[in-house]
């Protein structure tokens, strides 16, 4: 998980304010410190949420932990085998499917970035979101009400799930209050965890999520990555990445941006792959830009990409999952807190 | 009835630890980010104590019971050495934390004292011991059934709860008087923190007779209260001033008129 905290660049009336360009490299290393605390635990409330309603639905509704026999087409070999190695085969089989569905789907994000198709990325989102906040809700709500016993007529099913997909598109592809907005995001990351428990057999489950991990490390650090290429061009062009696709815990208000108005309005996650893409954070650059933003004020939270929430969700839901214990989900959670 | 059990159990075996933590640590980031780290140097701990009674009891006679006991008596001795090894690990690296934290700041005083990091690494210590004793229990408590409906006791989960309040303070206290002896180079403290906590892991084996494991720990618990009070920097005269509001410090702190 990459989380970089940008550091809030008032300029207080009167000139006494922090005056970030001059101080030496050092400083800079202890001021993140001192920011990067309280953005860490801005941080740790929406996984926290997040989390925490993955492993409740897990507990309560059985539909997301039932044996199933359907899978994702990303994974299209079995593990109904009784053989341990064959399982064992195919569970590595399944994550190098999915993993270069992953890649590819990246790199496709990437070229269309850079060759400014925004359009199609547009148009790819919003399908993505509407599918997640419209069907994923309602098979949610559905197996909520099966669990407890409670009848509801299709009518005020249909009401809910519009205005909750109503509501949720526009706060996340336009604008809307930040904790709406911050609200919808956690609850969609949950959804998608929830899909991945359960139709991702389980030992799959965890080699993907071994695998993902490698791969982030290699996606962001490496300079050919497809990430770091992402967020250089958007930097590069002074744009926002999707924010669609990055949980930030402040809005960003920078005036003097010249960006067409389209790009800020992208929200949200996209379908799997795209999410699973877009799961670094913005890696702000740590030295003071040389923008003249002195009369604005900009505060700057953290992001965190939405694939991270579902990952560590996918993983914490996994362990409520199979363990019936609470020993382990707990140890889970602390551990990705770390 | 088992709502009520379960409620209540969870308040008198955490509440206050989360007091605690609501009122001194919620706030400040730092803090929190040092609890959580204690919390997982504990479950680091618990993992190697429990790799080695895994082992161990693979490898042992299944059949012979005085042997498995045996085994469970080596295995909480153990995990309470290793705990103690944690915390002690946990200390040197809080030192070095803070000498770099120093050597980069631009103030001269430290963003945490020691005796701070001391009470929340403690705390974490204490969280994470309470939780993995005793919410296994809580998620039973709240299901159908009876307790001890074969004979066994009915006081089992108010005892529990009971016992893991108990150890969680325990751990904050131990987590003071610790930090402060290896600070000051008593040993003599540190001793006596690893001592106290292997007796009353062993009055645990007491069990099904509640009293004589819960009142020796309470005795104890008492006892490094007071002690880590003292440790802590506190006397019977701030006490005093604290209670009755006259303490000049914590008033000005809280704008608080006299």
């Amino acid at each position: 998980m990459l989380v970089q905290a940008g550091f809030s660049r008032q300029t207080r009336p009167g000139g006494g304010g922090l005056d970030q360009e001059a101080e030496p490299e050092d400083e800079e290393e202890e001021l993140p410190l001192k920011y990067g605390a309280k953005h860490v635990i801005m941080l740790f409330v929406p996984v926290t949420l997040c989390m925490v309603v993955v492993v409740a639905t897990i507990k309560s509704v059985s539909f997301y932990s039932e044996k199933t026999t359907q899978q994702l087409i990303y994974t299209p070999f079995t593990e109904d085998t009784p053989n341990v190695g064959r399982r064992l085969l195919n569970s590595v089989l399944n994550t190098i499917i999915m993993i270069s569905v992953i890649v590819v789907m990246t790199i496709l994000l990437v070229v269309l970035y850079k060759y400014r198709c925004y359009k199609f990325i547009h148009g790819w989102l919003i399908l993505s979101s509407l599918m997640l906040l419209f069907w994923f809700s309602f098979m949610y709500l559905g197996e909520v009400f099966k669990t407890y016993n409670v009848a509801v007529d299709y009518p005020t099913v249909a009401m809910i799930i519009w205005n909750f997909g109503a509501v949720g598109m526009v706060c996340i592809h336009w604008k809307g209050p930040l904790q709406l907005q911050q609200a919808y995001l956690i609850l969609i990351s949950a959804l998608m965890a929830l899909v991945f428990i359960k139709y991702l057999p389980e030992w799959s489950a965890w080699v993907i999520l071994g695998a993902i991990s490698i791969y982030d490390l290699v996606a962001v650090l490496s300079p050919k990555g497809p990430l770091r290429m992402l967020v250089e061009t958007a930097q590069e062009r002074n744009e926002p990445i999707f924010p669609a696709l990055i949980y930030s815990s402040a809005m960003m208000w920078t005036v003097t941006m010249a960006t067409p108005a389209d790009a800020q309005h992208s929200e949200i996650v996209s379908d799997e792959e795209a999410e699973l893409n877009g799961r670094r954070a913005q890696p702000q650059s740590r030295q003071p830009r040389s923008i003249p933003e002195d009369e604005l004020e900009e505060e700057r939270g953290v992001k965190l990409g939405l694939g991270d929430f579902i990952f560590y969700s996918v993983l914490v839901g996994k362990a409520a999952a199979t363990g019936g214990d609470w020993n382990t989900t707990l140890a889970c959670f602390v551990a990705i807190l770390i | 009835m088992t709502a009520a059990v379960f409620f209540g159990c969870t308040f008198i075996a955490f509440g206050p630890a989360v007091s605690l933590f609501l009122f001194t640590i919620a706030r400040e980031p730092l803090r929190v980010i040092f609890l959580i780290a204690g919390a997982f140097f504990w479950l680091v701990s618990l993992l190697l104590a429990s790799l080695v009674w895994f082992i161990s009891v693979q490898i042992s006679n299944k059949e012979s019971a005085s042997q498995q006991k045996g085994l469970l008596i080596f295995g909480v001795v153990l995990s309470v050495l290793l705990q103690e090894t944690f915390r002690f690990a946990y200390y040197k690296l809080l030192k070095k934390a803070n000498e770099g934290l120093l050597a980069l700041s631009q103030e001269e005083t430290m963003p945490i004292s020691i005796r701070q990091l001391a009470y929340v690494s403690g705390l974490g210590f204490g969280f994470m011991s309470g939780a993995f004793s005793v919410v296994n229990i809580l998620a039973d408590s709240v299901g159908p059934g009876t307790i001890g409906i074969h004979g066994d006791s009915q006081h089992y989960f108010l005892s529990s709860a009971f016992m893991t309040m108990a150890i969680i303070l325990l751990h904050m206290f131990w987590g003071v008087v610790f930090f402060d002896g290896c600070e000051k180079q008593r040993w003599l403290a540190v001793a006596a923190v690893v001592i106290s906590h292997l007796v009353v892991s062993c009055l645990t084996f007491q069990n099904p007779q509640y009293i004589s494991s819960l009142v020796p720990t309470y005795i104890i618990m008492f006892s490094m209260g007071i002690w880590a009070f003292y440790t802590a920097g506190g006397s019977l005269r701030n006490l005093k001033l604290c209670l009755t509001c006259k303490d000049k410090d914590f008033l000005l702190a809280n704008h608080r008129p006299r």
